[in-house]
């Protein structure tokens, strides 16, 4: 199945052509007012090529978007039904509206959610829908509606929780870390806090140091919330529904290029897993873990990779705390290699903390030490050269792999 | 709708005749240290507050009415501030709030409690004044002080003392502690740590009673909520942002300062630009109101005002109560640093011999009734530190619940399962 996308500017194009070439990029800054549209086609080749030096095997006809074993796998099946198209953002907003039809004490809050729409559209026409209450505009105080969206939380309510940036919830870090993640325990169980977090993060096109940052990281140690990224169209919407659905805080991290994804998703409702994670590529060479848009150049340096007879297991991580370490786990048992590919900082990011924790559990079937392949320690420059080196290029990932299956 | 918002003619001090704050010459190197805030009393006028009022004038006022209230009250009884029933009762929240304390003083010096501890003697009629006036679908959010914030919300003595002790009878399981007292049943919602961390929270709480109204169509409901918190919180931000968000959605929620002059040994004065915090109010558009707070029938008085404006969908309030701790910050502060003149002043307006007085004075009660009670309060402490003594601590099981409402969140193990099938998660063993 192909994942189309459609660039409208800057800020929404991810361009994957076979070969990433950052100076070939001419995309239009943020604040051009005329909008180009590219459009680049990224085939995510999910069968599995049998090269010549490779044992034989069967090929398999993969579900497309294929879920981790645990659940009934059958929801997963988009053969059946046509389905539709859309966009990633829009595929958040259905998601957001269904719950919001299915239960009232679902509301929204954040800064240009309502009239606006949501900076990047993700809660266009909803306040039109259901009114400026239940879609509130807020003023830009993010640890104060933040706590009110906790507060919201303890008393009945299900707010969802927009940070326009992801960056800006640090000023809400007082509330995630203090009342979000302990007031559930500190309460001796007393008051759940069923909200959402959400907004988009990484690093974008030539965004700023202040406007690229990851914040999974610094999350992370928050004892008590759930931590998700989305990465298609498919993955987004059920993963919506299901922080929305949880009695427990969970942070849902958008990419600001991804937005404009697109992908035909089924019609028919569903409701992913919020722990689990997301097999994308089944291989029996090299386990390559990544999450968020890093995939997409894992995936473009896997088609490399598979021309030169390597066979990777992509897996997605989708639940960044905690790890699925059953299909992790099963994943390393098979091909006892690991490369992790992420956007975090070296430094204490998430493949710092799947490093460990893969050590820790499954030592003994690793032919090899970890790789981990995360972004430079370095604030996001602003020149578009600079920006790329700091994080991770699909020809990075192909010499880890070559490295790493010597 | 143009309500009249009573306000309290501020605290006489001993040095009156001291110049006004703008021209006062410090008497000690400690400049706010031996000085005392002194108002400048406001013009005497009714003041009706109305969205018309709201831009021009700024909100303060003297209530004539109340002042000759309380000349009358000796001569006739229809004109008094409170009933002997409701007075009675009053007593009682305020002693068993400073009976509490004083026996959470012994327990932490004998080692059956540890941590910070605050406590809040001297400050009981801010608590009784408002809370007593609340239903139990009212929430209460409180900071670290906040014993007394849950007892007079109803929590039971046993249940607070337990806590503060850490065993798993306590009102939290003993998992919150001195700073974090919760109770779904009657409504607190913490017990917060970090000071102006509960505002957004308490702001929530309002939030969701609006919501119910006018997104959920239930017409009848107008739960308000209480944020109490100090002069220290006055100077942060969440405050600030509370404010706003308060007034502009008309949020049914009543800020109640507790000004009690320190912030464990910062002075309010040496910290604050204008230290008048009720004139914050007024600035974000709601009436901003000052209050003695060590006068329980004051307070009353005030609060039903703020918590009626709330219930009828009127908008917030910002009380600001002068009031006083009687000890230091918390247990561990040696309360060194403040003037033992201004610790007299204080003691003699202690709140409940204040209270006891006015009742007996105006044939209220007899002296008689109050031992009744107080006997009955020392009673229901020492049953409280009976039951917490002999409850059992938390086992290890305890260690890994409640960590998430959807124990889940731990995630999926190596082995396939979910951690919390693990039966090593249940006896608090495993490693998440």
């Amino acid at each position: 199945m192909a994942v189309t996308f459609q660039g409208l500017g800057a800020a929404a194009a991810l361009s994957l052509s076979g070969s990433f070439d950052p100076n070939r990029l001419h995309l239009p800054c943020r604040r051009s007012l005329s909008v180009t549209r590219l459009s680049f086609v990224v085939r995510l080749e999910e069968r599995i090529v049998s090269g010549s030096n490779l044992p034989p095997r069967r090929a398999q006809q993969l579900v497309s978007k294929a879920v981790a074993t645990k659940a009934d796998a059958a929801s997963a099946s988009t053969a059946s039904k046509p389905g539709h198209e859309l966009l990633l953002f829009e595929a958040l907003r259905e998601g957001l509206e269904e719950e919001m039809d299915r239960d009232p004490q679902v509301c929204v809050m954040g800064e240009d959610v309502g009239h606006y729409g949501g900076s990047y559209k993700v809660t266009k026409g909803l306040a039109d829908k259901f009114g400026d209450l239940r879609v509130l505009d807020t003023p830009i105080a993010e640890n104060a509606f933040t706590g009110m969206g906790i507060g919201a939380a303890m008393t009945g309510l299900r707010p969802v929780v927009e940070g326009m940036n992801m960056g800006f919830l640090l000023l809400a870090f007082n509330q995630i870390s203090n009342n979000c993640g302990m007031l559930h325990y500190t309460s001796g169980g007393q008051f759940k806090i069923p909200i959402v977090i959400r907004g988009p993060g990484g690093v974008g096109r030539q965004l700023g140091a202040e406007h690229s940052q990851r914040l999974e990281s610094y999350f992370q140690s928050i004892p008590g919330i759930q931590m998700v990224a989305c990465s298609t169209p498919y993955n987004a919407k059920g993963l919506m529904k299901a922080a929305i659905r949880s009695e427990n805080p969970v942070i849902l991290f958008e990419h600001v290029l991804l937005y404009n994804l697109k992908e035909r998703i089924p019609d028919e409702e569903y409701v992913l897993n919020l722990e689990e994670a997301e097999m994308v590529r089944p291989g029996e060479h090299i386990t390559i873990l990544t999450y968020s848009r890093m995939r997409y150049h894992v995936m473009q340096a896997a088609k490399t990779l598979v021309n030169k007879g390597y066979d990777p297991e992509v897996i997605d991580i989708r639940s960044l705390k905690p790890f699925d370490l059953y299909t992790i786990g099963n994943s390393v048992k098979k091909t006892h290699r690991v490369l992790i590919v992420e956007e975090c900082m070296r430094t204490g990011g998430i493949g710092a903390s799947l490093t460990a924790a893969i050590t820790e559990n499954f030592h003994d079937y690793l032919d090899a030490p970890i790789m981990c392949l995360s972004s430079q320690d370095v604030p996001t420059p602003y020149a578009g050269t600079l920006e790329n080196w700091t994080v991770v290029q699909p020809a990075q990932i192909v010499t880890a792999v070559e490295q790493l299956c010597q | 709708m143009a309500t009249a918002f009573w306000s309290v003619n501020v605290i006489q001090h001993p040095r009156c005749e001291r110049p006004s704050i703008a021209s006062r010459k410090p008497s000690s190197a400690f400049l706010g240290s031996t000085l005392k805030l002194r108002f400048n009393p406001p013009s005497r006028s009714n003041f009706g507050f109305s969205e018309t009022l709201r831009k021009s004038s700024p909100i303060s006022a003297i209530s004539d009415v109340f002042e000759e209230k309380k000349q009358k009250s000796a001569s006739s009884s229809s004109s008094l501030l409170i009933t002997k029933e409701e007075g009675l009762e009053v007593y009682e929240d305020m002693v068993l709030g400073r009976c509490f304390e004083d026996m959470c003083a012994q327990m932490y010096y004998r080692g059956k409690m540890f941590g910070f501890v605050h406590l809040y003697n001297g400050q009981e009629a801010v608590s009784t004044g408002f809370i007593k006036l609340l239903k139990k679908e009212d929430c209460v959010v409180s900071t670290y002080r906040d014993h007394v914030h849950a007892l007079s919300k109803g929590v039971p003595a046993r249940e607070v003392m337990s806590e503060l002790f850490g065993k798993t009878t306590g009102c939290c399981r003993g998992q919150g502690g001195s700073m974090h007292m919760f109770s779904k049943e009657h409504n607190v919602l913490g017990g917060f740590a970090f000071i102006g961390e509960g505002i957004p929270v308490a702001t929530g709480a309002a939030f969701t009673s609006k919501y119910r109204k006018e997104a959920l169509n239930e017409a009848d409901c107008d739960h308000v909520t209480l944020a109490f918190f100090g002069d220290g919180t006055c100077n942060n931000g969440q405050f600030y942002e509370c404010l706003n968000m308060a007034a502009l959605w008309k949020l049914p929620i009543v800020f109640v300062v507790e000004n009690n002059l320190w912030a464990i040994g910062m002075s309010h004065l040496r910290s604050t630009s204008d230290p008048e915090i009720w004139k914050k109010g007024p600035a974000f558009g709601m009436p901003g109101v000052h209050v003695d707070g060590m006068d329980v029938l004051k307070v009353r008085e005030v609060a039903k005002e703020a918590i009626g404006r709330a219930r009828r969908g009127e908008g917030p309030t910002l009380v600001e109560c002068e009031t006083y701790r009687f000890r230091g910050h918390s247990l561990a502060d040696p309360d060194e640093l403040r003037d033992p003149t201004e610790k007299a002043h204080y003691a003699a307006r202690d709140p409940i011999t204040a209270l006891k007085k006015y009742m007996i004075e105006n044939n209220l009660a007899k002296e008689g009734e109050f031992k009744a009670i107080d006997k009955k309060i020392d009673e229901i402490v020492e049953d409280s530190v009976e039951f917490a003594d002999e409850s059992p601590q938390p086992s290890r099981s305890q260690l890994l619940e409640n960590v998430f409402a959807d124990p889940k969140g731990f995630g999926i193990g190596p082995d396939g399962r979910y951690r919390c099938e693990d039966p090593k998660f249940t006896e608090g063993t495993a490693h998440v």
